[in-house]
């Protein structure tokens, strides 16, 4: 590994995305605009203080999870990642600048929609960064999970259908339709291996309230836990030499 | 053999169960350009790619500047350029080029120097993606000069050219070669094969003739190379 390609990769990507600014324009807003419809939908202060705390995490991770695996499965099907394979660059170098150049985004997107949920009314309790840092951490998720399974796509096509294969199913059992506990034993079991339960859960907690204890701890750690997972494994799929 | 930049012995690839080289073996001289042929669908990409070390080789060994292909202390010495141009289509060509010459930590001076090189420098500032087929080509080939790497292993990099930009790369080619660089470049049309000291003609996965330009008229009496290379065909296919 070497910090100097890191952080050259890390320019390269945020360069690329400087050069698409619809996309960069639909990454800022697009989490925003939901939370905004969600406050309309409901037109309820309290039922929208129930919920856009999670999903505060949850669309960040959705949007984070598409560019992340469509960006990389472009590095593979193009030529430039067998190019890159052949250069003096490790294999974390890569996706390393990759967590990087995206981790700064989802700051930026995810400061925009909590200052929009905020203004829409929201109640943060006194814990503006922790839920920040939390919903940060949901958007690194998607994009390490975007990244792992681009490795098993071998079209654009694959990875889109990737997001309702890997991300629905979390979004359906992470607690927000159905509190857990109330599950079946098997979807409590199955919804207690998602990371992102761990993130809604830490999200819940986080704004009810100011406190960071025990439990929010762990729930954070797991989360962090998870993307550095992500993106161990991510970098175990990338082969120098292939059949 | 201090002489040779490559070295290929025994090679045999297998990909999904059917042999696409065997029985490979060759060397490649030093500061010389060297032309790999044959029909598209002979092996040439596959062999590249084992020189590269990004290749799974089934049997055999390949030897690339005195070590095993694909050993990390040849990340700097060698410059490649795929078939496909491997370059960023949502960067401009400088920003490209100074992404691989950062990773490679070549000057940034070098930059200036391959797109000279290519041509290319009144392009610098355009998006790789508004380029044509053969700029982008050109673009691909920039990054793998930089370094100055003392091997280049170029995949098709004259496919899609006009006349006079062929010419200008096949000129390039040779001063580098005269400067001491090793070059290997593949091809599938016969009448690029004139410009190179020497060649190595794959077909159906085999070597099919390993010789100089003049080696091969002669050993054929014909002096068209593509001529000599049919009336190789035919002498091998009656025997």
């Amino acid at each position: 590994m070497n910090p100097t390609i890191t952080a050259a990769t890390a320019r390269r990507v945020l360069t690329q995305l400087r050069h698409d600014p619809r996309t960069v324009a639909m990454l800022l807003l697009v989490p925003s605009l939901l939370m905004s419809l969600l406050r309309f939908v409901f037109n309820d202060e309290r039922a929208f203080n129930h919920l856009a705390p999670a999903l505060l995490g949850v669309f960040p991770f959705v949007v984070m999870f598409l560019v992340a695996s469509v960006t990389t499965l472009r590095e593979r099907t193009t030529a430039t990642l067998e190019r890159l394979m052949t250069l003096p660059l490790g294999r974390l170098d890569l996706i390393l600048g990759y967590a990087i150049a995206f981790g700064l985004v989802a700051v930026a997107q995810v400061g925009v929609a909590t200052g929009v949920c905020a203004w829409l009314g929201l109640d943060l309790g006194g814990s503006l960064w922790t839920v920040l840092l939390i919903a940060v951490l949901d958007a690194l998720l998607g994009m390490a999970l975007g990244l792992l399974v681009s490795a098993f796509a071998t079209s654009e096509f694959q990875a889109i259908q990737f997001m309702p294969l890997f991300v629905l199913p979390q979004f359906l059992l992470c607690g927000l339709l159905q509190p857990r506990e109330q599950m079946s034993q098997v979807l409590h079991w199955l919804s207690d291996v998602m990371p992102l339960s761990y993130a809604v859960d830490a999200l819940g907690r986080a704004t009810a309230s100011a406190d960071m204890d025990a439990a929010l701890l762990t729930d954070i750690l797991v989360v962090a836990g998870c993307v550095l997972l992500a993106l161990a494994l991510g970098a175990g799929t990338l082969r120098r030499r292939t059949r | 053999m201090a002489n040779s930049a490559v070295a290929a012995t025994a090679l045999r690839i297998a990909r999904t169960g059917r042999d696409v080289l065997r029985d490979v073996s060759f060397t490649v001289p030093a500061c010389s350009v060297n032309g790999l042929l044959g029909p598209s669908g002979c092996g040439k990409t596959t062999l590249l790619r084992a020189i590269m070390g990004v290749q799974a080789v089934t049997a055999g060994v390949v030897e690339v500047l005195g070590h095993p292909a694909g050993h990390p202390g040849l990340r700097r010495r060698i410059g490649y350029a795929t078939q496909t141009p491997a370059v960023y289509a949502d960067l401009t060509v400088a920003e490209c080029l100074r992404y691989f010459a950062a990773v490679l930590g070549a000057p940034a001076t070098d930059v200036d120097r391959v797109l000279a090189d290519v041509d290319l420098a009144g392009q610098r500032d355009r998006l790789v993606g508004s380029l044509s087929g053969g700029q982008r080509g050109r673009a691909s080939l920039a990054v793998a000069l930089l370094g100055e790497p003392e091997l280049l292993v170029l995949d098709e990099p004259t496919v899609g050219l006009d006349p006079v930009l062929r010419e200008d790369l096949w000129s390039l080619f040779h001063r580098l070669a005269a400067a001491g660089t090793t070059l290997i470049v593949s091809s599938h049309v016969m009448d690029e094969a004139a410009r190179c000291d020497r060649l190595l003609i794959l077909r159906d996965g085999t070597v099919f003739a390993d010789d100089t330009p003049d080696g091969l008229r002669a050993a054929t009496g014909e002096t068209d190379l593509e001529r000599a290379f049919l009336q190789l065909v035919r002498e091998r296919e009656t025997v």
